[in-house]
């Protein structure tokens, strides 16, 4: 068996290396259509309170590889005690994200040809509490989501039930939030933004871009209830605009935009129509 | 738990987004006028309106003397809340944001209060 000495944050691991690819692994091999790249992983067990460092594996990559293939593989081949969440693998679920090279980004969404170097280092998300090596612990998050009540509300009951026939959105309304419930969850946005770095209290730009979401529907009738609840100390005003949440989106939504156009509902700027919510209303007045 | 940490907006004096309207208005309104102050300073060469007989002659102009007033109380008040806002950032619990609050909410009054008082003597009122 051959071994590496890897070195990270000043500890030392010592880690079995394939053998096909030892005395290589810092560099491009050519094999079928293979390469190998070193895959740097930050290890680290909350419950232990073990020093975090660096476990290093040579993993054989083709073109297609991503980092959540290239973990899996260092799982099954080198160290089975490596700790990481996915599930997809097609970037639906949320479930991988984790700093890739420095940059918040899905592992099953990322492929190595494409990063370009050599290394990769996977790192957990910054901004949550670490569980265990790239596990992280999403509560905090889920909470904030959940506080700003992410669902269509409408006190008005529904007068008569072909009257629903009528509440059709046009392409016009639905363009107005479609992009903002493309959200996974994956929390990418809120480990890149740098005011949740400093306050916890701060609900992050996916809590903040599905406020917008929902009192953006016309559906919906609880956009007072919903600015009441970012309209505080550590609310929507706390959002400095740095954007690293729009740049690190996997799904292409645009956080930093909603938290804009929510900011310019409560300064009362702007505002959605809500003709749906109101024809409910209108109509449960006649009635 | 961060539902447990939510803070009712009611709770406090001033709703955030009243706050921020102010900052906002503060900050554009204290651009202005400072753009004139800047302004008033290229009438004579630079070095000469900073000379004492130059600066008490401006105080004693009641419209000048007026138009610093506005600028301390503006640059005051958005100064101020910006600070708050960056110390209220650095911490989270309870007692700190009231402590934060106060504090910036007395040094601008005393900040306000101090200028006034330099304006009017310096006016000769």
């Amino acid at each position: 068996m051959v071994y590496e000495s890897c070195k990270g944050y000043g500890s030392e691991t010592w880690i079995p290396l394939n053998k096909k690819t030892a005395g290589n692994d810092h560099q491009t091999v050519h094999d079928e259509g293979k390469q190998n790249v070193l895959l740097r992983v930050l290890r680290g067990d909350m419950f232990k309170k073990t020093k975090r460092s660096f476990s290093t594996f040579s993993v054989p990559v083709r073109r297609w590889t991503t980092v959540l293939d290239a973990l899996i593989y260092a799982k099954e081949h080198s160290d089975s005690s490596i700790a990481i969440r996915f599930s997809c693998r097609m970037a639906s679920c949320g479930s991988c994200g984790m700093i890739i090279n420095g940059i918040p980004r899905l592992a099953c969404y990322t492929k190595i040809s494409e990063l370009g170097y050599d290394t990769v280092t996977c790192e957990p998300l910054p901004n949550f509490p670490v569980i265990r090596d790239l596990v992280t612990d999403f509560q905090q998050f889920f909470n904030h989501h959940r506080h700003m009540e992410p669902y269509i509300e409408n006190q008005y009951p529904v007068p008569r039930e072909e009257a629903l026939s009528e509440f059709k959105q046009t392409p016009r309304d639905i363009d107005n939030y479609l992009q903002f419930s493309y959200c996974i969850k994956c929390g990418l946005c809120y480990s890149a933004c740098p005011t949740v770095a400093t306050d916890t209290k701060f609900p992050g730009p996916q809590a903040l871009s599905q406020a917008y979401r929902y009192s953006a529907d016309n559906r919906d009738d609880a956009e007072k209830k919903r600015l009441d609840i970012v309209d505080n100390r550590h609310g929507i005003w706390r959002c400095h605009f740095a954007g690293s949440c729009s740049a690190v989106c996997p799904k292409g939504v645009d956080p930093a935009l909603g938290i804009q156009l929510l900011r310019s509902h409560l300064m009362s700027i702007s505002k959605t129509p809500k003709t749906l919510a109101d024809l409910r209303k209108i109509d449960d007045d006649k009635d | 738990m961060v539902s447990g940490n939510i803070q009712n907006a009611n709770s406090t004096f001033l709703r955030e987004s009243t706050v921020m309207k102010i900052h906002y208005i503060t900050g554009l309104g204290a651009l202005f006028v400072v753009a004139v102050h800047v302004m008033m300073r290229l009438v004579v060469p630079f070095s000469t309106s900073l000379e004492y007989e130059n600066v008490i002659n401006n105080y004693r102009i009641l419209w000048y003397a007026l138009l610093l007033e506005i600028i301390l109380v503006l640059i005051s008040i958005h100064g101020f809340n910006g600070l708050r806002i960056m110390l209220i950032e650095l911490r989270q619990n309870a007692m700190w944001e009231k402590f934060v609050t106060i504090f910036t909410l007395a040094a601008m009054l005393a900040v306000i209060g101090y200028g006034t008082r330099t304006i009017i003597i310096a006016n000769g009122l």
